[in-house]
């Protein structure tokens, strides 16, 4: 049977960041106490019911890392015991406020890879971003990290910052690269509704469109260079260090994710636990969204990754051809926003920026 | 001397838009105990939704009100409600006609206004009695004597013991009862005279066909006499007379001369009971109608195309049930080739297209895509042929034509002194050709102007008002043809014509204009993933261009976890969105863009 990923959320920060729109909340002791518990009982449950066993876990938020080392310890444990986990457990720190000894415990339980939301490398834009650590702690966190034996790190880098200029993110990339981390994740602004930054868009330095774009085309350039490939539209990693966790829900193959605002995709259902922690510290109850996986979510899906869609694996898969589809990406392939060949179909970099209007003129 | 009948008063309100009729038609309402408490809304007379929200009336109403005066004596008190506005002028002149009296409401603190004085010399023409009144004593700046004596001045009719009210606080409204009972003179009883009846409103209702309002001037009309329209000659049997109360019809034995009221006969169409029309009998028909019938033209027409081609046939359905009422309405099928299928309608004027757009959209929920509005040209070819073009898709080839006429209109603008000089260099911009200027009363002038329609069919009224700060007001009517240079304008984008952007514009005016609709159709049409050239040209030279630069990213976010159903909805928004565009070969124009080129203000 094949292995699922599974994801743990954690909805907890210290403090809530301008632009993001995620599912967390402060918490006291008492509060993450309760919620552990709730969510090792979910874990415990939810083995029982699906009965399978997973390759990855990813424990993400939220802040993870504020629940502090024994609680990370107990729950991976638990999920690895649970799902009998071995391949690649992945939790998301906070570089900000870790305690002692925090990686070699979770280094104990079994995490092998780590995923630190750096941002940017320039303290000024940081703090903009509402992040708290400087540049000095980081750099501690990122090799106390590697000195407890986790050398797999992932960094978070974001383009489009107020104020942020393309030297700003020459620096943050070089940094990433001199750091000597295994994996990039580098991500666009985007305002949501409902965060301080888009209410107060207009007061925002963002760089423009097109120097967005102009950055976003030297990230990719410049990784590259570097030794980083791209394997997904915002994606880097040296070679045989892409996530495997992430790539699941690229590839349309399944997950389990438990914890409220969580979403899975297991045994052709679509599933999540609704964003309120209280309902689920009284009992977790997950909504149905209905059958998923089908041929248009595996090309929504896959044409996020560099190798995008593959003939062999469509007819495989789902008994389709992609030849209806090649046609309709004739007009793009002329626009040098992907490729076609007698293999598949692929974005190039440029249709990755335009991904979404891409993929929905193909599939809708 | 004719007997009267002494208890019966018509009137009808006149009044500029926002100076309070609406309001102090429901404090005459609640004051005659017309309504019940509990039904009582505001603007209980402007019924349509739309009208409530523009705060204009568009159809005329009619509602009977039983008045206790103080002497004594309960009066039945007609009141007509007349739209207000220049495109239905001809339904106001009929209002006008069908009462002995007009009740004039003028706002205490700003004054007369273009549109109150054009009605209210209507009002004179007909003889009626003008009961002025002073509305909205309550606001701080009301400054009743000031606007008694302007009334005076400027009208000439005794206005210093006229009612000062507030419609709003009810303060003195039933002074103004008062001053119509002893003002408007009783109608004449004209019973033994064969039936003439003035049509003045109409209106379909799904259950009884077309209750036509009447206000009948001789003889008399019961249920089971054979009605006939004396302009259409159409015939019907009438199956019930009545009055018209505020929230219900009232069904009566008969109607007879000097009453409102309203008469059904299974009539199917408005258009078989045009407004102006005379009603009499077949069985003792009258020798002559009664003056001052016309049929209605439309003057100004578009095309109005569904966003969705499979919406054809309801927009069909639509326009067929709005036309029941209507009269002015016309409509006919064009095909586009951008647009696809879809009907060149005709209308009174840009509000009278504004508000079918509207009630297509609100009560038949259809996404629209409207285009430019055109007047009827009169195209002179050398063959010596005259073609009449509202449609831009068929202005002939230039070499063929030998000249060509537009319409024009007189205009009245009426204004504070210290505008005329904004006024006067807006008429010039827009080629009008000043006729006088006289002096109301040391503040206020009216300005004579000839415009060609199209000057002012877009747009006119909107900039009138920002450049006189709102204080400028105006009317209108046609004139007739003038000789005129035009050429047509194509836009292309992406090198394709867009037939339905076309227009007809006069030859001096091609190149600003041009420059602007490139500019807005830069601004409107969104990045797109190829570069779009947008070209305006007339026949193939073209003389204005911009770029719509090339779209290079949209959202790219953190990927959301495994919430690929928040991905998924995401695409399918984007998609929604382009469902409310239009496909033009390869490129995408949203139908904002069709709007936003067609109000193009200075």
């Amino acid at each position: 049977m094949k292995k699922i990923g599974l994801y743990l959320h954690i909805p907890f920060c210290s403090s809530k960041c301008p632009y993001c729109d995620f599912y967390s909340m402060r918490s006291d002791d008492a509060l993450r106490e309760e919620y552990v518990a709730a969510l090792i009982k979910n874990i415990r449950f939810s083995a029982e019911q699906y009965c399978c066993k997973a390759d990855t876990l990813y424990i993400g938020g939220g802040t993870p890392s504020v629940l502090g080392k024994e609680k990370l310890y107990k729950i991976v444990c638990e999920a690895v015991s649970a799902f009998d986990v071995k391949d690649e457990i992945t939790v998301e720190c906070n570089p900000h406020g870790i305690e002692d000894g925090f990686f070699e415990r979770l280094c104990e339980a079994g995490v092998n890879r780590i995923s630190l939301g750096l941002q940017s490398a320039n303290d000024a834009e940081r703090k903009r971003l509402g992040r708290r650590a400087d540049s000095e702690e980081i750099t501690r966190v990122i090799s106390s990290a590697k000195r407890a034996g986790i050398n797999n790190i992932s960094l978070d880098v974001m383009l489009g910052i107020p104020d942020s200029t393309p030297e700003s993110l020459k620096a943050t990339l070089d940094y990433c690269i001199d750091s000597d981390v295994t994996h990039i994740s580098g991500y666009i602004l985007k305002l949501e509704e409902n965060t301080p930054f888009y209410k107060m868009r207009e007061r925002l330095n963002l760089p423009d469109e097109d120097s967005v774009c102009d950055m976003y085309f030297f990230m990719c350039e410049y990784l590259s260079e570097n030794g980083f490939s791209q394997y997904e539209i915002s994606n880097f990693s040296k070679p045989g260090f892409e996530s495997r966790h992430n790539l699941k829900y690229w590839n349309c193959d399944e997950y389990l994710g438990l914890g409220p605002s969580a979403h899975s995709f297991i045994g052709g259902e679509r599933f999540f636990y609704p964003d309120s922690i209280s309902d689920y510290l009284s009992a977790p109850a997950a909504e149905y969204e209905g059958r998923g996986g089908d041929f248009e979510e595996y090309v929504m899906l896959r044409l996020r990754l560099s190798e995008g869609i593959k003939e062999k694996e469509a007819l495989n898969r789902f008994g389709i051809s992609l030849d209806a589809l090649r046609k309709k990406a004739e007009r793009f392939a002329d626009e040098g926003l992907l490729l076609c060949d007698t293999e598949g179909i692929r974005l190039t970099r440029k249709g990755f920026l335009l991904s979404n209007t891409v993929i929905s003129e193909l599939i809708y | 001397m004719a007997e009267k009948k002494q208890n019966i008063r018509n009137f009808s309100i006149i009044a500029h838009i926002d100076h309070g009729k609406s309001t102090l038609a429901d404090r005459l309402l609640e004051l005659t105990d017309s309504v019940a408490k509990r039904d009582m809304e505001e603007q209980l007379l402007d019924n349509m939704d739309l009208e409530r929200e523009r705060g204009i009336t568009i159809k005329a109403h009619a509602v009977k009100l039983d008045y206790k005066a103080k002497d004594g004596e309960t009066y039945e008190l007609n009141l007509i409600d007349t739209p207000g506005h220049v495109d239905f002028n001809y339904e106001v002149s009929r209002s006008l006609a069908a009462c002995e009296g007009a009740v004039l409401i003028v706002d205490a603190s700003q004054g007369i206004e273009a549109q109150t004085l054009a009605n209210t010399y209507l009002a004179l023409d007909h003889n009626l009695e003008i009961v002025p009144v002073i509305n909205k004593i309550d606001l701080p700046a009301a400054d009743p004597e000031r606007v008694a004596h302007e009334v005076e001045d400027v009208i000439g009719i005794p206005c210093l013991d006229s009612p000062r009210v507030s419609a709003k606080t009810g303060e003195n409204v039933e002074a103004v009862l008062e001053e119509i009972v002893k003002l408007v003179p009783p109608p004449e009883n004209r019973d033994n005279l064969p039936l003439r009846a003035l049509i003045f409103d109409s209106i379909y209702d799904s259950y009884r066909g077309v209750i036509v309002y009447v206000r009948v001037m001789d003889g008399k009309i019961k249920p089971g006499d054979t009605m006939r329209m004396m302009a259409t000659g159409a015939e019907f049997t009438v199956v019930e007379t009545g009055y018209m109360r505020a929230t219900s019809l009232e069904p009566t034995k008969q109607l007879s001369s000097g009453e409102v009221g309203y008469i059904t006969a299974s009539i199917k169409t408005v258009s078989d009971a045009r407004v102006g029309d005379t009603v009499t009998t077949a069985e003792n028909p009258a020798a002559e109608a009664l003056p001052g019938y016309r049929k209605v033209n439309p003057m100004v027409f578009c095309g109005i195309y569904p966003a969705d081609g499979a919406d054809y046939e309801n927009l069909r359905d639509a326009l067929q049930k709005l036309q029941l009422n209507d009269a002015a309405l016309s409509y006919e099928p064009e095909t586009s080739g951008a647009l696809g299928f879809g009907f060149r309608c005709g209308f009174l004027g840009l509000l009278h297209l504004e508000i079918i757009q509207e009630r297509l959209e609100r009560e038949y929920n259809l996404d629209l895509v409207t285009t430019i509005p055109s007047v009827i040209y009169k195209i002179h070819l050398t063959d010596r042929s005259v073609v009449e073009i509202d449609n831009p898709c068929n202005y002939p080839d230039p070499a063929t034509i030998d000249f060509s006429e537009e319409p024009v209109v007189e205009a009245h603008i009426y204004s504070p002194p210290e505008y005329v000089g904004a006024i006067m260099d807006l008429c010039q911009d827009r080629r009008g050709s000043y006729e006088g200027m006289t002096y109301l009363d040391a503040d206020r002038v009216d300005l004579k102007y000839t415009l060609p329609l199209n000057e002012i069919i877009y747009d006119f009224f909107d900039v009138l008002k920002s450049r006189t700060r709102g204080y400028a007001s105006f009317d209108y009517e046609m004139k007739g043809y003038q000789k005129s240079s035009l050429v047509k304008l194509d836009v292309l984008l992406n090198g394709d014509v867009i037939d339905a952007l076309s227009f007809i514009i006069h030859a001096d005016k091609a190149y600003p204009r041009a420059r602007k609709i490139a500019e807005k159709l830069k601004e409107n049409i969104p990045r797109q993933m190829f570069e779009i050239p947008v070209q305006i040209a007339i026949g193939g030279k073209v003389i204005a261009r911009e770029t719509v630069k090339a779209m290079r990213k949209d959202v790219l976010a953190k990927c959301y976890g495994g919430d690929i159903t928040r991905k998924k909805k995401l695409l399918e928004k984007q998609k929604e969105g382009k469902k409310r565009m239009r496909q033009f070969g390869t490129v995408e124009v949203p139908q904002d863009a069709f709007m936003a080129v067609l109000k193009l203000d200075d």
